[in-house]
This record gives C-alpha cells, structure tokens and sequence, in this order.
C-alpha cells in the first residue's frame, strides 16, 4: 500500500525519475508452531520501503502476536493523545481450537494495525516500529520479554517517579484526596461522545456478530431440507420423484452460498463493526491518559506555589538550605513544565486525531458497508438464479402424464 | 351452477374441482350460556358456558335442495360428526378431526384458542366436503344443515375390535403434530403387531403398497420436520436484519446530533441507507416466510392422509379378522355337528338329545353363514374403498406436491429478486467507497 510523506504542494523535479518516498508493510502466511497449551501463531511481516532510516528495500521478520501488544504498549506510553490503533483481542479461548476462519481474522486485523501505523504522519516515524519490521527474531523476543514491569528504566523517567511519589506526599499534606478534573465543556463533550458511541456500535456489532450465525444456520437448514426432498424422491417413482430431487440438490447448492456469505460477512462486515468497538475503546484510554496528565500538570503547579512560598522563605531568613531549595526549586519547575507540556501536547495531538478519527471511521465503514450491500446482492441474485432455473424443469415435470 | 365439461372419469356429475362446497364459519363465535347439562361435580344449577360456531355453507351441488345454509354447531358436534364417518365410512381415507386437547388451550388465552379452533374446524369441515365420497354422505349433510341441534344418531353395531382413537391437531406448529404422529404411529404399529398372528393378508400387492405407504411416511415426516427448522432459520435471519437495521438507526440519529465534523453527517447518511437496507431486507424475509409457512402446510396435510390411510388399512384388517374368525366358527361348528351326526347315527332309533344338540347348532350355523357372508360384503366393500382411495392419493398427490414445489420456489425466487434489488441499490449508494481505493484493506 502506498504512503504519502506530507509534501507541501511542491511537484516533483522533471528530471529526476520520481520516487515518492513509500513504507508498505504486510502481514502473512501465519503458522501455527508449538503443542497445546503453548501453542502459539507466527507470522511473516513484510516491509516494503524507500526510507533512509530503514535498512535494505525489503526485509521480512517473522513476528507473534504478542511482539505485536509490545510495539501497542510503546506507542501508547511515548506518543499519549495520540488514538493508537486497536489490536484483536488475545482470546484464551480461541486459542485452542485455531480454527482457519479465526487464524485470517487475526491476521487480518493485525495487518490492518500495522498498516495504519505505517500510515500516520507521527507514529511511522517511531523507532519502535522500525525495531519492530526489523530487529531479527532474538533481539525482539528479548525485548518483548522486558515488558514485565510496569515503569521503564529510563533515565528521563526517572523524574516521572520522583514526582509522583512527591505529588503523593503533597496529596496527604495538603489534604487533597479527590483527583483533579478538567472543566473543559469541549472535552467533556467529546467524553460522552466516545462513552456512548461505544454502546451503540457495541450493539450494532452484536447485531452483525449474530447474522453472521443466522446465515450458517439457515444455509444448515437448506442443506438438510434438500437431503430431506431427495429422500422423498427416492420414494416416488415417477415424474414427482425427479421433481423432488433436483429440489433437493438445488437446496443443498444454495446451502453452500449461504456458508461463503456467512465468511465474507464475517469478515468484512463483522470484523470492520469489531474494530470501530476496539478503536473508541482505546480512545477511552487516551482519554484516561489525558485525565492522568492533567492531574500531574495540576498537582505540580500546585506543589512549586509551594515551593515558591518556602523558598522565599529561607531566602529572607538566610538560611543554609537555600542552596539545596534552589536546586529542589529548579528541578521541580522543570518537572511542572515538562509536564504541562505533556498535557498540551496530548490535548493538541487530540484534537488532531479526533478529526482523523472521525475521517477514518467513515471511510472504514463506507468499505464494510459496500461490502456487505455486494455480499448480500451476491447471495440474494445467486438464490434468485437458482431457484429460477428450476422452474422449466418443474413444469416439464407436471407435464409428464403419471 | 354447475359444469360438466370434465366428466370422463365416469363421475356422475359432482366432478371434484368444479363444484363449489365450502365451509365458511363467520368471524364471531358466540358464547351460549347454556343450562341444560350441569357438569357433574357443580351445583345441579350451575350454568356452562360453550362456544358456538357459525357454519356456512355454500354449494351448487343440487342433491341439497338449496345453496346456502347457515348453522350453529359446537365442537362437541364436530366430534361426534367424525366419529360417526369413522364407523361408516370404513375402509375410506376419513380426514381426521382437529384435536380435542385441553391442555395446550389453557395456556393461551380463550380468544387465540377459540380462534384456532374455528380455523381447524373450518379446514376440517372442507376437507371433508372436498372427498368425493364423504361429500355426498348422509352425516355430512346433516351436520350442514339440518337446523337445531343434531340429533344423536344410532350408532351402529360395532363388531370389530376397538380401534386407535385418531385425531390430529391441524393448523398447529408442525412440531406438536410430529410428536403426535410419532406417538400414534407407535401405538397403531402396536395394535397391528397384536392382531398379525391373526390376520393372514394375502393380497400381495396390497401389502407392497403398505410397506411403500410407510415408508413414505417416514420421509414425509422427515421432510416435513426440515420444513420446520427452514421456517424458523428464515424467521432468525429476518429478525436479526430487522434488528440490525435498528441499530443502524440509532447510531445514525445519535452521529446526526453529535456532528462535529463533516465526515461524521456522511456517515451518518451511509448509515441511515444501510438501516434503511436492513429493515427492508428484514420485512421481506417475514413475507417470503409466511408465504412458505403456507406452501408446506401441504407437507402437513398429508401427514393427515397418512393418518387415515392407516386407520383405513387396519379398518380391513379387522374387516379380514371378523370374516376369518367366522370361517373357523363355522369350521368349527360343522365339525361338531359331524361328530354328533356319527355318533347319532350309531345309535338305533336316533338320541333325541343330540338331535336336538344337532338342530341347534344347524341353526347357529345358518346365523353364521349369514353373518360370514355380510362380514365378506363389508370386507370386500372396504378392500374396495381401500384401493379407489389409493388411486385417489397417488392422483392427487402427484398434482397436490408439484404444484406445492412450483409454489415454493416460485415464492422463494421472487422474493430472493426483490432482495436483491434492495442491495443493489446498497451497493450502488456506497459505490464511492469502492472506487475510491481502500487506503486500509480490510
């Protein structure tokens, strides 16, 4: 698949050969490796590519499922505001029974996640990702094995610790139990947007989950309705007889229609609605990571006034502990900035993502429901053409004296 | 006004299809209080009540000196009716009787179940003005018309041993009529299974079309049990685009209220195209659905036949047991008056006893003979009956089942054409989407 990097307006130069710059990424041919309870799906990931940053124009690392929850996990924590695209849900269950129609519904759903990394303006930028299509296969089950803890080592971080732990302390001093809230009318809109969206595709979804059942099932009773005709055939001798049993075979051959439609709903209609469910669900959880990055913002600009206050303090009654207040001074501010800067950089990175979001969906849900209308004009024109052709027969049949 | 234009089957002039005798009770039955039979138990006072149905009938047939003919009956009427042509019509395919069951009815409410009763009474009634020998009976024509309460007919002797009470519940889910004819079909398998020993059937081809009769029975349930699952997989389907589209509703009206952006509104009206699909697509399942509902009730109608082609066979079984058992009476009795003649004849003078012994069972055997010779008579009339009954079914179920399949598909290809229409048109409002590239592939 094709991606743009944003150029702005500018054509290409007549005389070089253009070479648009290009990261196509597909994920395929899943394997099943291991026995029972480890059993487990590997998949190739293929990278296609003209960026410097990326090693070679075609590389393909073999990934699982769960080198694919790491990549989520790091972009959720470095690129917060941002919507991270959803993943499928690691079923327990499924698991077990590895059914081919739930192998190419994972499959599916995780190349669709990679590729909408691969095509946002900031998140193809990451050098997670490019770990991800490139590291060799030991390296990345190292990493994916680090992931246990739920703060990461690094050095930058490290502030993070010792502010939440001071914002704890200030809490308990202050007498401030009750977390801070934003009392932004717009955001708070866009809350209960997200929040009941949710209910509503959930139910569309459910909806669309079941039909795909109530075709197997009526293709189910098809198949057994057409053996049933050709058993009564069997009966009669005569002209009815023959009656009965093209009946039947052209029940059982529309019974196989209604199968293949019951798949491509799933697929592509089902999984789509699945999908938009994952997706408002992990804009919940940016809203949630704002709401924390507010609250931090909030709290340290409230524990420096502090600061301020007593370091003013020793200042005037020069005490020895000026120095190191300064210092304690100094690296708060910084804190309170870097995290102010964190809040603002989520609330613009969202306002962003929301009118993506809102584009994407639509697009999303324009190709599921043209798929579905298709499916469903397929199946109804192939019943209509079958049931049709039987109509001379039929009346050749009750022509024929018994 | 009646026609003849088809009368080569030799039929004296009441040629099945073009004569007109229905049946049609009208839309109130009404409630009678009634005090004439307290029910045992109550007060001696106490009142019942009982519905009433209103029975119209209407015919050219001129054997009925009139073309209309309104009567009251209730279904105790309708009961004894089917009793009656049960005894007299022996040996014929005796359309059975909606059921008389009164467990099912107190779950629903009395209004449904007067309802279906009228309804099964009413098919009832023209099944058995559609036979072309039931048609012309006295029962019948008494039950249609004489006014006033039918009086109660003798009943006539009944020589043979009881048969298996048959009714059948018409107009039901399939699925209660299966039970019952799984039920019944055990119990007269039974019965026959104790009369066997007794009853030698000769008649070879009779007893081919038996086994053949059985056989299709068994396949006739079956298909008709599949008929049911199909109905209900139609229902299912259409529900759930009905609910479907619903849903689409909804979310179209909440991103209609909630619109920020542009793309929000275009989805919202790709949204409100495919509820408008789904709930189309859902409406015309329900259609196509009672459509076939009422294509394969023949499938249940025959099941009935099946029913009273069984109580007709073992009606000339027991015909057969009663002729068999008066030949070895008789057997038996001309071997007793020839030992007693020998033994007499032994004696000088004659023995007044035996002689008298002798004349007795002279007498017992001529009442035999006439009793063995009507046996035979009616063993013979209901063979008959048996065979002009079989040539009816095999008739009339070529031509009930291949226009019963022609309706069917028929209904099924039409309405799978006006589906497809609705997605076409789907397709066609969400056409941008296809051709404007997939940047995600799903």
């Amino acid at each position: 698949m094709e991606q743009q990097r944003t150029v702005s307006g500018s054509s290409q130069s007549p005389r070089s050969p253009p070479s648009q710059p290009y990261l196509s990424v597909s994920v395929t041919d899943p394997v099943k490796l291991g026995n029972g309870v480890q059993a487990y799906i590997s998949y190739r990931v293929i990278t296609k590519t003209n960026l410097p940053e990326y090693q070679g124009t075609e590389k393909i690392v073999i990934r699982r499922y769960s080198d694919f929850v790491w990549l989520r996990d790091r972009l959720f924590d470095k690129y917060k505001g941002i919507f991270i695209p959803p993943l499928p849900e690691k079923s327990a269950v499924e698991k077990f029974r590895f059914s081919a129609e739930f192998i190419e519904m994972r499959r599916q759903a995780l190349d669709v996640f990679i590729n909408r990394i691969a095509s946002h303006c900031e998140l193809q930028q990451s050098d997670d990702l490019r770990t991800f299509l490139q590291a060799d296969e030991e390296t990345m089950e190292r990493l994916r094995s680090q992931e246990t803890g739920i703060f990461k080592r690094k050095p930058a971080d490290f502030l993070q610790i010792i502010k939440d732990v001071q914002t704890k302390m200030s809490d308990v001093v202050l007498g401030k139990e009750k977390p801070v809230e934003e009392s932004n009318a717009e955001h708070e809109k866009l809350k209960h947007y997200i929040f009941e969206l949710e209910n509503h595709v959930a139910e569309a979804q459910k909806h669309a989950y079941r039909l795909v059942k109530r075709h197997r099932e009526y293709g189910e009773s098809l198949s057994d309705l057409g053996r049933a005709f050709k058993l009564l055939g069997a009966c009669e001798v005569n002209a009815l007889g023959k009656a009965f049993s093209e009946l039947g075979t052209k029940s059982e051959a529309i019974s196989t229609k209604l199968q293949k439609e019951a798949h491509h709903l799933l697929l592509n209609f089902e999984e789509p609605l699945k999908d938009y469910v994952r997706a408002v669900q992990s804009i919940k959880a940016t809203i949630a990571e704002r709401a924390n990055a507010f609250r931090q913002h909030c709290e340290l600009a409230e524990t420096i006034k502090l600061k301020e206050i007593n370091l003013d303090k020793l200042m005037l009654t020069r005490s020895d502990k000026v120095g190191e207040a300064e210092l304690e001074y100094k690296e708060l501010k910084a804190a309170s900035e870097e995290a102010t800067r964190r809040y603002e950089t989520i609330v613009r990175r969202m306002n962003e993502e929301f009118l993506r979001f809102q584009e994407e969906k639509t697009n999303d849900m324009g190709i599921a429901f043209h798929e579905f209308a298709k499916g469903q004009a397929r199946l109804a024109n192939g019943f209509a053409d079958a049931w049709r052709s039987l109509v001379p027969k039929l009346d050749a049949y009750s022509s024929v004296s018994q | 006004m009646m026609k003849y234009e088809n009368q080569d089957d030799g039929d004296a002039g009441l040629h099945e299809s073009q004569d007109e005798m229905e049946s049609l009770p009208l839309d109130e039955p009404s409630v009678v209080s009634g005090g004439a039979t307290p029910t045992p138990g109550r007060e001696p006072t106490g009142r019942t009540t009982f519905y009433t149905y209103l029975i119209t009938m209407r015919t050219n047939i001129q054997g009925f000196g009139g073309s209309e003919f309104i009567v009251r009956r209730r279904f105790r009427d309708v009961v004894a009716l089917s009793e009656r042509l049960s005894e007299t019509h022996r040996g014929f395919f005796v359309p059975v009787r909606p059921d008389k069951s009164v467990v099912e009815s107190q779950m629903m409410q009395s209004e449904q179940f007067v309802e279906q009763r009228r309804a099964q009474v009413e098919k009832y009634l023209n099944k058995l003005a559609a036979h072309p020998v039931i048609r012309r009976s006295e029962e019948l024509r008494a039950f249609l018309i004489t006014r006033g309460r039918v009086l109660q007919l003798p009943k006539s002797v009944d020589v043979s041993p009881k048969q298996p009470s048959v009714v059948a519940a018409e107009g039901r889910t399939g699925g209660d009529l299966m039970r019952m004819f799984k039920e019944l079909r055990q119990s007269v398998v039974n019965d026959w299974g104790r009369v066997k020993p007794l009853v030698v059937e000769e008649d070879k081809e009779f007893l081919e079309r038996k086994e053949w009769l059985l056989e299709f029975e068994q396949q006739l349930s079956n298909l008709s049990q599949q008929a049911e699952a199909l109905v209900k997989a139609q229902q299912d389907i259409g529900e759930t685009m009905g609910e479907l589209g619903l849903a689409f509703v909804k979310l179209t009206k909440f991103e209609t209220d909630e619109a920020v952006f542009n793309s929000q509104r275009v989805r919202a009206a790709d949204m409100k195209n495919v509820a408008t699909a789904a709930v189309k697509s859902g409406r015309l399942y329900r259609e196509l659905n009672s459509q076939t509902v009422k294509h394969l009730d023949k499938l249940h109608d025959y099941l009935g036949v099946m029913l009273a082609a069984n109580t007709a066979f073992s009606d000339r079984s027991s015909a057969l047991l009663t002729v068999q058992t008066l030949s070895t009476e008789l057997t038996s009795l001309k071997s007793r008056i020839e030992k007693l003649e020998a033994a007499s004849s032994k004696i000088f003078g004659g023995d007044r006893s035996r002689m008298r012994k002798i004349e007795e069972l002279k007498e017992t055997v001529r009442l035999t003979e006439d009793a063995k010779s009507s046996a035979v008579r009616e063993y013979e009339g209901i063979k008959e009956h048996n065979r002009s009954e079989l040539e009816r079914l095999d008739k009339e179920r070529h031509d009930d089942f291949m226009c019963m399949l022609r309706a069917f598909v028929l209904n099924q290809a039409g309405y799978a054409e006006k589906m497809a229409n609705v997605w076409e048109k789907l397709t066609e409002e969400t056409g941008e989407y296809a051709r404007e590239g997939k940047s995600v592939n799903f």
